[in-house]
């Protein structure tokens, strides 16, 4: 019974951690078009910068917040300068996302170079807690936690602020919501740089669950995708359903049948596909 | 011959004589592998230029290829040539399921797809490890070979691979002018009126896939026994990302572009392991620059510069008789 709670919490951590990635990924591509295959890079070197910050002395609240900030930044930066160039053209941006992201996990390897390496968790939420003769490490509740409240924080802000309204309604039609007075340049800047900052900001809090490593970017990624033709692209609700129906799937696989556990991911995709192409919760974007 | 095939034989023929011109192993193993990434190159050509199909999981079928007749001609028990027969076989049928499912979705969830299916085959072979040896891989593949052919002279091997290129080129070549081929076309443009007209897209679609998985399994085939060994690293993001990069490099929907843009992928990432160690970043750095610099490609780019020179030229005069309106 506590083995199946301990996994089943596992599972929810994960879940969390992967709602994190695929919500900006999946709000992205909603809004653009735009699947950017950077996504994973931009979490790992998150996680990177994260663990830089904490061992130059910073706190780690102070260093998530301030990777989260520095990874948004980029992003927008990209966006600008690169990305924007390609609208509307798929294999280019499919190209150029790819390529950053190379460049990007080169370049961390490059800098830190190839040991994995362990971010410490906040001391105040080191240590474990137990619940009869389950026992958990606290830093892992907090994620789930922390995760939850992201996913309630980006519902919050999508379904019920005016920013919120211009989103939506720039998925719907850019060329309605262009015409209706919303400034679709500044809100793809605005939406591509939030994006990014969760990516980072959820490197820096699975840092210490995962471990920071080079390949942590192309393990990461295809879990992502997966989460987003699961829930179907564009869509939050489906991020969040996909994020934890992956988590759990992952965590399970990999202690019962740890040779097989991507394989069995597999399953899910096929299931869905057969039954809806596009996603559970998605609409068929033009 | 038709005209057109001329610089192509002109071109196998030169790759065929490299033995004969040096006696190093080195250029004749590296022409070995420039024949066998065009050929996968040629095979994902189909989808991304004349299906418009975006893939980026491709490394999948060479790499489920090579391991089936890595594991059946090692630990399996088979001689080198019913394992390749079989290992084509197999491929052939994960392709068929992989197809049925990518095949759900078009544009940016197809590219999502690919890359996951991709991503499944690699954490198979990475993590399965009592039968596909994880990350050390499957060792000691042997060549097929016998008295009259011996394959594991390095300059026979060659002969093996560019032949092979040559049946691709031409099958291709005579596929891409067939009506399925421009019917093929006619999806990727304009796959609604095709729909319209009654042509059954997605089987078409289905067809051009089977025939890229069919090219991509016998580059896995000719990588297998070329290297005698394979690793999880053949079905990397990494390597489906070169395959593409070779199409697009070369010129998506042209015959000669992957060709070209194998060599000079297969070159680059020589040069680039023997003075510089970052293959990865000079890949990502190669494809930002194509798309900022070159985004149709080398083929279509000396096209682009030809019409220009021809710009030059004074153009014939021009005819009076009014010309019909084309809009009508």
């Amino acid at each position: 019974m506590a083995f199946w709670v301990s996994q089943t919490l596992n599972a929810l951590a994960l879940g969390g951690l992967l709602f994190m990635l695929a919500s900006g990924f999946s709000l992205i591509f909603g809004l653009m078009r735009v699947a950017n295959l950077a996504h994973g890079a931009l979490f790992m070197l998150g996680a990177y910068v994260g663990l830089a910050l904490v061992k130059a002395g910073f706190g780690f609240w102070t260093a998530a917040a301030t990777t989260a900030v520095l990874v948004g930044v980029l992003g927008g930066v990209i966006e600008r300068t690169l990305l924007r160039h390609l609208a509307g053209r798929t294999l280019p941006q499919v190209l150029l996302t790819l390529g950053l992201a190379f460049i990007i996990a080169d370049a961390c390897l490059m800098t830190w170079g190839g040991d994995p390496m362990r971010l410490p968790p906040p001391p105040e939420l080191a240590g474990a807690v137990r619940f009869g003769d389950v026992v958990f490490p606290r830093y892992r509740l907090f994620v789930i936690f922390a995760s939850a409240a992201v996913a309630l924080g980006l519902w919050l802000l999508v379904e019920r602020t005016r920013a919120g309204a211009m989103i939506r309604a720039a998925v719907d039609d850019v060329g309605m919501a262009r015409a209706i007075g919303v400034s679709a340049s500044t809100l793809f800047t605005a939406v591509f740089c939030l994006g990014t900052a969760l990516a980072g900001l959820g490197g820096v809090i699975g840092g210490p669950i995962l471990s920071v490593y080079p390949s942590l970017d192309q393990d990461m990624l295809p879990l992502a995708l997966l989460v987003v033709i699961l829930g179907g692209a564009g869509s939050l609700a489906g991020a969040f359903v996909g994020a934890y129906i992956i988590g759990f799937i992952y965590t399970f696989g990999q202690v019962l049948v740890p040779d097989l556990a991507y394989v069995i991911l597999f399953l899910p995709m096929v299931a869905v596909l057969a039954v809806a192409p596009q996603g559970l919760f998605g609409r068929r974007l033009g | 011959m038709t005209r057109r095939m001329l610089p192509f034989a002109v071109v196998l023929a030169a790759m065929a004589l490299v033995p004969v011109f040096t006696p190093s192993h080195f250029y004749v193993n590296l022409t070995s592998q420039v024949a066998i990434a065009a050929i996968g190159a040629l095979g994902l050509n189909v989808l991304v230029g004349h299906a418009g199909l975006n893939s980026l999981g491709f490394a999948v079928f060479p790499g489920l290829s090579a391991y089936l007749v890595a594991w059946l001609s090692t630990l399996g028990g088979f001689d080198p040539v019913s394992a390749g027969l079989l290992a084509i076989g197999g491929t052939m049928l994960v392709a068929g399921l992989f197809g049925v499912v990518a095949l759900r979705a078009t544009g940016l969830g197809f590219v999502m797809i690919t890359m996951a299916l991709c991503q499944i085959v690699w954490g198979a072979a990475y993590r399965w490890t009592s039968v596909t040896g994880g990350d050390n891989g499957i060792s000691a593949v042997p060549r097929p070979g016998t008295g009259l052919l011996p394959l594991e002279r390095p300059e026979v091997f060659l002969w093996l691979c560019v032949g092979t290129l040559a049946l691709a080129l031409i099958q291709l070549g005579r596929f891409f002018d067939s009506p399925m081929g421009v019917a093929l076309r006619g999806t990727r443009d304009q796959p609604r009126r095709m729909s319209a007209v009654g042509y059954d897209v997605w089987r078409i679609r289905f067809s051009a896939w089977m025939l890229a998985a069919a090219w991509g399994a016998v580059t896995g085939l000719l990588y297998a026994w070329y290297h005698q060994f394979v690793s999880p690293h053949m079905m990397a993001v990494t390597a489906s990302a070169e395959v593409l990069l070779m199409v697009v490099a070369g010129g998506a929907g042209t015959l000669a572009g992957p060709l070209i843009g194998a060599a000079l992928v297969v070159l680059l990432k020589n040069l680039a392991s023997i003075w510089i160690e970052r293959w990865v970043m000079l890949l990502g750095c190669t494809f930002v620059a194509i798309v900022l610099l070159m985004p149709d490609g080398i083929v279509p780019g000396f096209g682009l510069l030809r019409a220009a020179l021809a710009r030059l030229r004074p153009a014939p005069a021009p005819k009076l008789v009014p010309r019909e309106r084309a809009d009508v």
